[in-house]
């Protein structure tokens, strides 16, 4: 490794103009990358590490621009550089590998068009030889069928391929250093794994540096050699990557590493779960007692509070012709039991029917055949009105998009008492000492009762739908990736919280999410979902532990971070 | 010397060493915190914050408020009788007292312009409530039930819309103006109206039943269906409430345009009649002395007053659509 620092970041400042005010994204960055290092930017959003990995390429969106600082480049400062100078760097000496693979291919031409566009462009090849060249860098990104591959568009990619397509771009011209900006973070982990690994192997074979940017405390602590932590627009903390994590000094730093959840102690985590579980246990029975006692509108009070039987949903896609109509099979024979008091988790990628789950149980989408029962009760047979709205009653969601899970229209206080006043609950000022109770609940103060949910953070938003959620007393939630959207000290923090309701109120989860390293901290038990089929019912620990299924085993090794030792 | 152990990790490059940053420099933020010194916004309240802010919304409040007080208080602005025809000053140049002039008949060609207002205003104002109120209806019926009924409301729809808005309205009138050829101020009225907005509302429809299939997606619209809230009540309170903002920037614009349309129909001869005084009429009985070049102002006044109109209108359209969807402004 030789001792001249490839990149030279000093004092960064970057602000976006705002009317005649200019907003500072990033306030006196230094970060210096050697050649052939991995080095990683880690921050929640807003911490200003895309704004200053774009800095460095001069590609600052809309009203930013650099204040003040250096960017040496190989010896040349480019901060100061003209446009001219950066389009020569640009490209050629430094690549970059954007964030999104669905919006940064231009759908109408054909991928092995787009990577000829940036070897003609850098001038690295001329002529025929480009065609050849095209294939053999699609070919090194790890695409099959690289000829073919070439000639086809975008869309007939999947998100996998386009990023690799997006690498082969990145790395044409054979820059010194890549940037690559979040290049995982909307695909799933395996795929995540696979691609990571494939840039590492070639990034190294090819002696090129990288500045890789991520939210992901993991991903960054098992990539990267030197490691940069961001919060609000500064770096708090600097060096090398284990001594970071096994030691952090920064606040910041500590509370990131705590909270991510792949880092976290196992056998911590089994310990306070069994606290919960047990806890939360005591009270369902309670509630089941009473619901057998009393012979409530709706239940029996039997230990299994929700089972499914024989899920199934096929959708019937359009065919070749209108009259000819493809079967697509979404969910194929799951059965699984959730006990009263606990959570059960179902982790699967992205199109492994997990959602269609959810949605069937809550009764949002017919299955085609097999049944759901609640506490004892088909419910499919609910046939009057009153019965639906006790089911209703007893089963709640919590939706994964924090901001499209409340109506923009409703202030936080309508939002919450909406489901009192579907069902009749109350007079007006008992409702209004419901939600005040509710709000507490969540830990959200009375005040925020009268603000729109634009108003409130993503993490806030979620406490609220929680809060909504828990208004008609339900004995199940049904958690459809509802931490998956928000940073993971947010996410750490809703975590907490749904573990202190569980037990303190003896709810019963039904826990979606494609994240294996969340599901330790909240799940007793975890099924396995792939294409559609249900490959593993097992224990949280037993899955950790000795996962039967190839399948789950490629899962959590693809959990990034998940190796790493801590001492603490 | 002591050996070092092999594996010791390798000593950290310059500019790659150690780095913690003093707390005071960045203070941890508390995580669920939020300003309470501001007071709550609806998204109304803010679209109503970013309207204020921009030029154009106030050039045209300026216009449309001089506009309305004209048409409700039209004596404020003129004493004469738009009625009272002088034919001996026919085409009389302006005067004291009339500033405009005389048209062909005697008219005073500035109380025309001002009285005129009424009735355009008054048609552009109906037509837009007649094609909006069924718009909205069917095209969040369409659009949320999806399936059979919304291939039905959508080719019917789909019909009228084929049929461009001034020949279909032309055709209607003439056939009404034969069968039934006196029907009062009102009846006129009303009759414009519907010929209008017959062949108007299916582009309400579009845009209502586009506007409610993106809306319909959204998880709040399951969260409230899981609470049991049945389709009705979901498409009444979350789902037509928030697919409202594209509707409301085309019935704006809508106005100036009907206006237009109704003056159209009036030059033709088949709008209102020449016993209600509109700037349609008055602009079509002009005609003959822009030809000749005698007199330009007295088409020049109800032109004026009938382009600044509708001007006003689709400025406020511009101005509510940005408000409302600041995303699609196209500054800088």
């Amino acid at each position: 490794m030789s001792t001249t620092p490839l990149l030279e970041v000093t004092d960064l400042h970057v602000a976006f103009r705002q009317g005649k005010e200019d907003i500072p994204a990033v306030r006196g960055a230094n970060i210096t990358v050697y050649p052939g290092q991995t080095v990683a930017i880690v921050g929640e959003s807003g911490s200003g590490k895309s704004t200053t990995a774009h800095a460095i390429i001069d590609l600052l969106p809309g009203s930013g621009h650099v204040t003040g600082g250096s960017i040496r480049f190989d010896g040349q400062d480019i901060a100061k550089a003209n446009k001219k100078d950066i389009l020569a760097v640009r490209g050629s000496l430094i690549g970059l590998v954007p964030q999104d693979p669905m919006s940064n291919l231009n759908p109408l031409v054909k991928v092995g068009k787009q990577i000829a566009e940036v070897l003609v462009a850098n001038d690295v090849v001329k002529g025929k030889d480009v065609d050849r060249r095209v294939i053999e860098l699609l070919e090194e990104a790890g695409l099959p069928d690289a000829a073919q591959r070439a000639q086809q568009y975008p869309h007939e990619f999947s998100g996998g391929m386009r990023q690799r397509a997006l690498i082969a771009m990145g790395l044409a011209a054979r820059p010194k250093l890549l940037i690559a900006d979040e290049p995982t973070s909307a695909l799933d982990v395996t795929v995540q794994k696979q691609i990571l690994d494939h840039l590492d192997q070639l990034t190294d074979d090819l002696g090129t540096a990288v500045l890789l940017i991520t939210h992901d405390l993991g991903l960054a602590a098992e990539r990267a050699d030197h490691l940069v932590v961001m919060y609000k627009g500064q770096i708090v903390e600097s060096g090398p990557a284990l001594d970071i994590l096994q030691d952090p000094q920064h606040p910041y730093s500590k509370r990131l590493i705590s909270s991510a959840p792949s880092l976290a102690s196992q056998r911590l985590l089994s310990q306070q779960r069994a606290e919960i579980r047990e806890h939360a246990k005591e009270v369902a029975e309670e509630i089941a007692e009473e619901v057998a006692q009393l012979e409530a509108e709706f239940g029996e009070g039997s230990d299994i509070v929700l089972e499914a039987k024989g899920l199934r949903k096929v959708f019937s896609i359009p065919g070749s012709t209108p009259w000819r109509k493809n079967e697509f099979v979404a969910v194929d024979d799951v059965s699984f039991k959730l006990p009263r008091g606990t959570t059960t988790a179902i982790v699967g990628e992205s199109g492994s029917g997990k959602s269609t789950v959810a949605r069937m149980v809550l009764d949002l989408l017919e299955p085609t055949s097999g049944t759901v029962e609640f506490d004892g009760v088909d419910i499919s047979t609910l046939r009057t009105k009153k019965q639906q709205l006790a089911f209703r009653r007893q089963m709640q969601p919590v939706f994964q998009n924090p901001y499209a899970s409340l109506d923009p229209q409703y202030t936080i206080f309508r939002a919450i008492e909406e489901p009192l006043v579907t069902h009749g609950i109350g007079t007006k000022a008992e409702r209004e000492a419901r939600v005040r109770d509710l709000l507490q609940l969540v830990s959200l103060p009375w005040t925020v009762s009268r603000r729109y949910p634009s108003e409130l953070s993503g993490g806030q938003r979620q406490r609220v739908a929680i809060a909504r959620a828990l208004a008609l007393q339900p004995e199940v939630v049904i958690l459809d990736e509802a931490v998956s959207a928000l940073d993971v000290l947010v996410q750490a923090q809703i975590l907490a919280l749904l573990a202190d309701l569980q037990a303190e109120m003896g709810l019963s989860y039904l826990f979606i999410t494609h994240d294996l390293a969340v599901v330790r901290q909240i799940a007793d038990d975890v099924l396995v979902m792939e294409r559609g089929k249900l490959v593993e019912h097992a224990s949280v620990d037993e899955v950790y532990s000795n996962p039967k299924q190839a399948y789950t085993r490629r899962l959590l090794d693809a959990i990034p971070g998940g190796s790493i030792e801590l001492s603490r | 010397m002591p050996e070092f152990p092999i594996d010791l990790p390798p000593k950290a490059l310059p500019g790659q060493e150690r780095f913690v940053a003093a707390v005071e420099v960045t203070p941890l933020a508390d995580t669920g915190s939020f300003d309470d010194t501001r007071s709550p916004e609806s998204q109304w309240k803010e679209a109503w914050k970013r309207l204020r802010r921009n030029w154009i919304f106030w050039v045209s409040a300026v216009i449309l408020f001089v506009v309305v007080i004209v048409v409700l208080f039209p004596q404020l602005f003129t004493d004469i009788d738009p009625t009272r025809a002088d034919l001996s000053r026919s085409l009389e140049g302006p005067s004291e007292g009339h500033i405009a002039g005389f048209d062909k008949q005697g008219y005073d060609v500035f109380a025309r312009t001002v009285y005129g207002a009424r009735a355009s205003v008054l048609v552009g104002f109906l037509c837009t409530l007649v094609v909006t109120i069924p718009g909205v209806l069917f095209g969040a019926m369409a659009g949320f039930y999806g399936g059979l009924s919304d291939t039905f409301i959508s080719r019917v729809a789909d019909i009228f819309f084929a049929i461009p808005l001034l020949l279909g309205a032309l055709v209607g009138l003439s056939i009404i103006n034969n069968l039934w050829p006196d029907r009062g101020y009102w009846g006129f009225i009303l009759t414009v109206v519907f010929a209008l907005a017959a062949f108007g509302w299916p582009q309400v429809l579009r845009i209502s039943r586009g506007a409610v299939l993106e809306v319909k997606n959204l998880e709040f619209v399951d969260a409230a269906r899981a609470i049991g809230k049945t389709r009705r009540a979901n498409l009444w309170g979350h789902v037509v409430p928030n697919s409202l903002a594209p509707v409301i920037v085309l019935a704006t614009v809508s106005l100036g345009v009907y206006i237009v349309a109704e003056a159209t129909l009036s030059f033709l001869g088949l709008g209102l009649p020449t016993s209600i005084v509109s700037w349609g009429n008055d602009i079509s009985a002009a005609q003959n002395q822009v030809r000749s070049g005698e007199r330009l102002g007295v088409m020049f006044w109800p032109a004026t007053a009938l382009a600044v109109t509708s001007l006003g209108f689709i400025l406020l359209g511009d101005a509510v659509s940005d408000a409302l969807d600041p995303k699609s402004r196209n500054r800088e």
